[in-house]
């Protein structure tokens, strides 16, 4: 088991140190354009002067901003739907397939009639992320609620429970896990489309500046505020899923 | 018998909502909306029969669209399944590759937008690049959980009666992935529409992107709408046709359907 996990570990790190290597030497030997691919140290030189300066930390906080307004948006209107759905199966049965049937055309496609309505503002960012991110949270709010054991139901009134009792101690805690997988790929559809919105047409926001570097050519530029979006994104995954890992064993 | 009326009765409340929706749209975009922001779809279809249709150049950038999207995922299809087959052929490199797909999936791909255009120009080839680069992960992955998750029984059953290694591959464990594969091929095809719909409206310089920005600066949204209509209508088509193909081609759906078949006669 050690010996295979050793293989298994050293397989990963040799994929990332040939990647970083085929980097290095594409750009030092010269076989790639630096237009296309600059190299590592002017990436980290791009990177360095880039974290100095106001333009970088106002683009990251509109960025963040829009993300969080769509996804509370996103998480209020997804988790409030969701239930009222699920409060009769005849509901659940007549919607449930409206709402999973309109998420697997990508909402990516009504972007312009976001920018038509809201501007080319953060608003319209905000508005596209918010409904991309209400289809999942809404989709699993759905699943969470509906697919509850009947007994556990029956159980809790005959015993007594009111309402908001039946709601604390039975229907949230097992509907839970589903809400927060909901949520999690909510968030990060939230992410995703804001910064997509941004890259596609925006004034302000990473995604802009993004698309910005490509357009002036400023390669090194580009790559570093890419590198910067990846590590976040990374980040953020590692401490979701830390923090759901959390919740699920308690 | 009573679930069948129950969901008949859903599926027509269904239709009557959404009926009800247009009819709701069309009263507001017809009485109470600006008409440079809203249309209602009558309207839409108006466009649609007189700008759309009449447009060779619209008409000719569907098409493309249609292609690249096909392009796309045959694309994903094939590097996916054949990835994710040898990703998930052994434990050993399932654990040694499978963290590094994981890891290259977590990568919010549409930073790399810009990138992918500078690299493969405005033409279909980025859009291609970008929808595959979106549609194989969803594969990858479901491929490589499909064969993960064969039951423990199954293999020790084939083992038992004397199924050699290639034979328990081909018999137990790829038809028990090909549920997981379906499921990849839908959430692929998802994945590959976003990605070509996402490359077409940044590249704004020619294709569908360009009519879209059009109509959207020049507050004509009757054609915006018919225009979106259309590749709403295609991704619905793509779609459908990987759920037929899912239909027909799942043993395990085939089997119950040929089971109660049986049991009818």
């Amino acid at each position: 088991m050690d010996r295979s996990n050793f293989a298994t570990r050293s397989i990963q790190i040799s994929f990332l140190a040939v990647l970083a290597g085929a980097w290095w030497l594409a750009t030092e030997t010269g076989s790639i354009s630096r237009l296309f691919l600059p190299q590592p140290r002017a990436v980290y030189a791009a990177a360095e002067r880039l974290v100095q300066t106001a333009a970088f930390w106002s683009a990251v906080s509109v960025t963040l901003m829009t993300i969080a307004k769509a996804f509370l948006i996103a998480m209020i209107a997804g988790i409030i739907v969701g239930y009222l759905v699920t409060r009769t199966r005849l509901a659940t049965q007549v919607i449930e397939p409206i709402i999973s049937g309109l998420f697997t055309i990508p909402i990516t496609l009504f972007f312009p009639m976001f920018i038509l309505f809201f501007g080319i503002g953060t608003g319209s960012k905000v508005a596209y992320g918010a409904t991309y991110a209400f289809f999942p949270i809404a989709l699993n709010t759905i699943a969470a609620f509906s697919n509850m054991d009947e007994r556990y139901l029956r159980a809790a009134r005959s015993m007594g429970a009111g309402r908001w009792q039946t709601f604390r101690h039975i229907l949230l805690p097992g509907a839970l896990p589903v809400l927060m997988t909901g949520m999690r790929i909510g968030f990060f559809i939230c992410f995703a489309s804001v910064l997509g919105g941004e890259t596609i047409s925006s004034v302000a926001g990473v995604g802009r500046n993004i698309a910005h570097a490509a357009e002036l050519m400023e390669s090194a530029r580009m790559y570093a505020w890419i590198v910067f979006v990846i590590c976040t994104s990374v980040t953020l995954n590692l401490i979701v899923y830390a923090f759901e890992n959390r919740i699920r064993n308690r | 018998m009573m679930s069948s009326s129950r969901s008949s009765l859903a599926f027509w409340l269904r239709l009557v909502l959404v009926a009800f929706i247009f009819a709701a749209l069309e009263i507001y975009g017809r009485f109470y909306a600006d008409p440079a922001f809203m249309s209602p779809p009558s309207g839409i279809f108006r466009a649609f029969v007189e700008r759309i249709l009449p447009e060779p150049k619209i008409i000719e950038a569907l098409f493309l669209c249609v292609l690249q999207i096909a392009a796309a995922y045959g694309l994903s299809i094939l590097f996916g399944t054949l990835t994710g087959l040898l990703v998930g052929a052994t434990s050993f490199s399932r654990s040694a590759f499978f963290p590094i797909v994981l890891l290259l999936f977590a990568i919010p791909q549409v930073s790399l937008l810009p990138l992918v255009i500078l690299f493969f120009g405005l033409g279909p080839a980025a859009k291609i690049a970008f929808g595959f680069s979106h549609g194989v992960f969803p594969i990858i992955m479901n491929v490589v959980a499909g064969m993960r998750d064969v039951k423990e029984l199954h293999l020790r059953a084939a083992r038992s009666m004397g199924a050699s290694r290639s034979e328990t591959i081909r018999h137990v464990i790829l038809p028990h992935a090909v549920p997981s594969l379906f499921t990849g091929l839908r959430l692929g095809m998802t994945m590959t529409l976003l990605g070509v719909i996402l490359a077409e409206l940044y590249v704004s310089t020619g294709g569908v992107g360009y009519y879209t920005r059009l109509f959207a600066e020049n507050y004509n949204p009757a054609p915006l709408f018919a225009l979106i209509g259309c590749l709403a209508v295609i991704a619905i088509l793509f779609n459908e046709l990987v759920r037929l193909a899912e239909k027909r081609l799942t043993p395990g759906l085939r089997r119950s359907a040929a089971l109660t078949n049986l049991v009818k006669e």
